[in-house]
């Protein structure tokens, strides 16, 4: 008795599903591609395909920080991926080493150097995906636009924004200080991580040791409810809306930083679609309420260690789509499987429950 | 124990709840042809009971008998193959396609693989008339009233199955008298029908005016059924609470004591305050350790009276002045700094965060009126949740329960603690008792008063008159949409029925 009870109290943890598919994946990689977790050392850092993950995967799980702000308050970020782009491209202009140099040439343009100083670049950079977010959180807490919509907006408009400031170019970076953010070492590990880690933490601190994290939930649970406590929930939205567009920022720097490159068509290519669905796995639920940071992070990470599995046992990228489609639903068949067998140990009449109950996204 | 006119027998049946038992041993007979009222505190059982009967539960142990044939139900859809059909308190139907369509859902009649519209529509109306109800049931749903609405329910929930039993789950409780009556009318023709119902209610008016039988729970224990006539208001609500009260006759004892403090100075202070197609513009004040009280029918402007105190809405004339102090942002957030705090009406949406704990619900507006960056620590909270549990005696078995899994009466509470950690000067109550046992509601009214002897000042709406005369010591009647009149709390119930109903 006492066991079963201590069991669905460990289901009920937003980590358990999450931490369940990591181990699936990380099983059949144990059986079917054991140097999957070979680690190395060369030239004084680790390398390896866990190390990857988190390198690779640190963008999305920036993102995945922040989207998951935004979907507690009951509401999406669609235009994370162009903020990234926008970021990305702002910071590859900055570098630019000839700025309104008349001659040009191909000998300038790959110099390793910048026209502008590296903290001003990045300050610039995260500057612009901040303003991106606060005009997101704007459209949707005071024009009262639909997050879907007020998002959709940036999503479109947004990667034509990131051409008209790299002028149409893809950039190519050969600035080296810059590409420290997505492949420099700090004892070992990649910068990405520390860059993560970082922002976990202020985030966490940010909700949890503030009011700001209940009132994210309360907001999400009810909004008129949380209106009439006296708490504005608009400059909720306004904070979590802002705060995304701050981890895309980030992750667009870092992203770039790796690619060594600027790419305003492709620079964050679907990590809305990748981001949503790490909140989901981390057990958020799209219509709002409870959520758990920790949970998003370790979503992300799922979807990288499956990518790169997948290429590890010689997947080829094209048909890794199709692979991702099967991990989503699988995430949403364990999904709805929770939410059944909430719905049957609770057990109000299911004709009330559905009228009090807001929509999931992933309904049976 | 066979009774051939035992519809439905229920025998020691049991439930059980991780860490409740919700119910123990309760036994229940419904004849034919009888209204029956399931009485009960909130948490007595009844909801579970219901449940149990349209299969949303399982029993744990005892029997149930449908026409002397033992059953188990299974699921909602099986009891209503059985002819058990239920219309809960929320009305769960679309309200933006027809009534036809509404009462017909899932069980259209066909032809040439389409809907047969002609026959589909036939079918509605012959299931309204059978209540005695006409109206164009091509009409949207949405357009009729919350009395029509459940009179739809009620003919789906009949015709979609031939029901023997049907189970009524507070249906009077958003329903003027007029509409009310109009329901008995139909229950009384169901019940010539050979029909059973199972009427559940908080009204004892009502319980007296319709019902032949009545079944008591207290925790989930069978106290017993009575025939109405043999049982008096204090027996019945004796039986309920599980003890003798005189805590009703009390408190209009204790009122008599309290004199009015209008010598303290007003607290509130408005002129002409109104907002065009809501409020027309009235003057009001409220004294200090004042309770004035809200009369008037649904509709007649006293919940839009109490947003512009609490500033939901802003009013477009006239002035507000708190403390002599003029309002001049109009916002929850503004007021609430003021000192004002309010229990909306509509509970659930409005007051409650279902989802969150009992905890967070009841900081929730410290906190916000402490903004972002006063943080009450996690302990805190603790001991400020577990001090108003106490104080106010919400029965949870921990801080940390969501509220959503309270009763109503300890949901009400909730809100009532939120605001008064805040320390309010002014607390506005609308409906604070709708939907909420004897029980709770002698409390939640004892509270009220003891709050008034402290100098808050309260407004305190109602519809139910005989509440809001005891507690109130002026009373100022709305009517569609304005202020009519003024009494002092010497006025009669008759009186002030008048009034409202503008016959005076």
């Amino acid at each position: 008795m006492n066991k079963r009870i201590s069991f669905s109290r460990i289901r009920e943890s937003r980590l358990f599903w999450v931490l369940t598919a990591w181990a699936v994946i990380l099983g059949f990689n144990a059986l079917f591609v054991p140097e999957f977790f070979r680690i190395g050392i060369q030239d004084g850092h680790l390398y390896g395909n866990l190390i990857d993950v988190l390198n690779n995967g640190a963008p999305l799980m920036l993102v995945a920080i922040g989207m998951t702000l935004v979907i507690a308050t009951g509401g999406v970020d669609l235009s994370v991926g162009a903020v990234m782009a926008i970021s990305a491209a702002m910071g590859a202009v900055l570098i630019n080493p000839a700025p309104g140099d008349k001659l040009v040439s191909n000998e300038i343009l790959t110099r390793n150097a910048t026209n502008t100083p590296l903290v001003i670049i990045v300050i610039a950079t995260l500057a612009a995906g901040t303003l991106c977010g606060l005009w997101n959180g704007l459209l949707v807490s005071r024009a009262k636009i639909q997050p879907l919509v007020a998002t959709l907006i940036l999503m479109v408009a947004g990667r034509g924004i990131a051409q008209l400031i790299s002028n149409g170019q893809i950039i190519t970076i050969y600035y080296t200080p810059y590409f420290w953010f997505g492949n420099g070492y700090i004892l070992g590990l990649p910068v990405s991580i520390y860059i993560v880690t970082a922002v976990a933490i202020l985030a966490w601190v940010g909700v949890r040791k503030t009011p700001i994290g209940l009132f994210i939930e309360a907001v999400g649970l009810n909004p008129k409810a949380t209106h009439y406590s006296g708490i504005s929930a608009k400059n909720i939205q306004l904070l979590a809306y802002t705060f995304s567009g701050f981890c895309s920022a980030l992750a667009g720097l870092i992203l770039s930083s790796y690619v060594h490159s600027a790419d305003g068509n492709n620079n964050g290519l679907n990590y809305e679609l990748d981001a949503i669905l790490a909140v989901v796995m981390g057990g958020t639920m799209l219509s709002g309420g409870r959520f758990s940071l920790l949970a998003s992070v370790l979503g992300a990470i799922v979807i990288w260690t499956f990518t790169l599995s997948m290429y590890a046992l010689g997947v080829p990228a094209n048909a890794l789509l199709a692979g991702r489609a099967v991990l989503v639903l699988l995430v949403i068949l364990l999904y709805s499987d929770r939410r059944l067998i909430k719905r049957r140990s609770k057990s109000t009449p299911t004709a009330v429950q559905s009228q009090d109950e807001k929509p999931g996204l992933p309904h049976p | 124990m066979a009774d051939p006119q035992n519809l439905i027998t229920v025998s020691g049946v049991s439930k059980v709840f991780p860490g409740v038992v919700a119910l123990e041993g309760v036994d229940f007979a419904l004849r034919k042809g009888e209204i029956h009222a399931l009485m009960g505190e909130n948490g007595a059982g009844k909801s579970t009971l219901i449940k149990i009967l349209t299969g949303v539960e399982q029993p744990d142990q005892g029997r149930i008998e449908l026409e002397n044939t033992a059953i188990s139900i299974k699921s909602p859809q099986h009891a209503q193959a059985l002819g058990i059909s239920t219309v809960y308190q929320e009305i769960n139907l679309c309200t933006n396609i027809s009534v036809a369509e509404n009462i017909m859902l899932g069980h259209e009649p066909r032809r040439f693989g389409g809907i047969h519209w002609k026959k589909l529509n036939e079918l509605a109306s012959q299931a309204l008339a059978r209540l005695g109800i006409e109206l164009d049931v091509t009409q949207p749903l949405g357009i009729y009233s919350i009395a029509i609405q459940q009179m739809v329910a009620i003919a789906r929930a009949l015709a979609i199955a031939s029901a023997k039993v049907l189970i009524l789950d507070e249906p009077t409780s958003s329903l003027d008298a007029n509409e009310t009556a109009r329901l008995f009318a139909v229950m009384r023709a169901l019940k010539q029908e050979g029909i059973g119902i199972v009427f559940v209610t908080h009204f004892l008016d009502q319980v007296y005016e319709i019902v032949d039988r009545v079944t008591i729970l207290r925790n989930g224990r069978f106290v017993g059924s009575f025939d109405i006539a043999a049982l008096s208001r204090v027996e019945l609500v004796a039986k309920m609470l599980g003890r003798v009260v005189d805590e009703l006759q009390a408190l209009a004892h204790d009122k008599g004591q309290v004199a009015p403090q209008t010598e303290k100075g007003q607290l509130i202070e408005a002129s002409g305050l109104g907002l065009r197609g809501a409020l027309q513009p009235l003057d009001l004040t409220v004294g200090v350790g004042e309770v004035l009280g809200i009369a008037g029918l649904l509709g007649s402007g006293r919940t839009e009276l109490a947003s512009l105190l609490f500033g939901i809405a802003t009013p477009d004339s006239g002035s507000l002045s708190i403390d002599g102090q003029q309002v001049t942002r109009f916002s929850p957030q503004a007021l609430i700094k003021r000192g004002v705090a309010l229990c909306p009406e509509d509970r659930k949406a409005e007051g409650i965060v279902g989802d969150l704990s009992i905890r967070e619900n009841i900081i929730l507006g410290l906190q916000g009126r402490y903004g972002w960056f006063k943080f009450i620590g996690r302990q805190k909270q603790t001991e400020i949740a577990e001090k108003y549990i106490k104080l106010l005696g919400i029965r949870t078995p921990s801080p940390d329960q969501l509220v959503k899994n309270l009763s109503g009466g300890n949901q009400q509470k909730v809100i009532l603690a939120r605001w008064l950690v805040t320390q309010p000067r002014l607390l506005i109550l609308d409906e604070p008792t709708r939907g909420i046992d004897v029980g709770a509601k002698a409390e939640i009214q004892k509270l009220v008063l003891e709050l008034v002897k402290d100098g808050m000042s309260i407004v305190f709406i109602s519809s139910e008159l005989e509440e809001v005369v005891r507690m109130s010591d002026r009373i100022v009647v709305l009517r569609d949409h304005a202020k009519v009149a003024e009494y002092d709390h010497a006025v009669s119930d008759r009186t002030l029925m008048q009034t409202m109903a503008g016959e005076a």
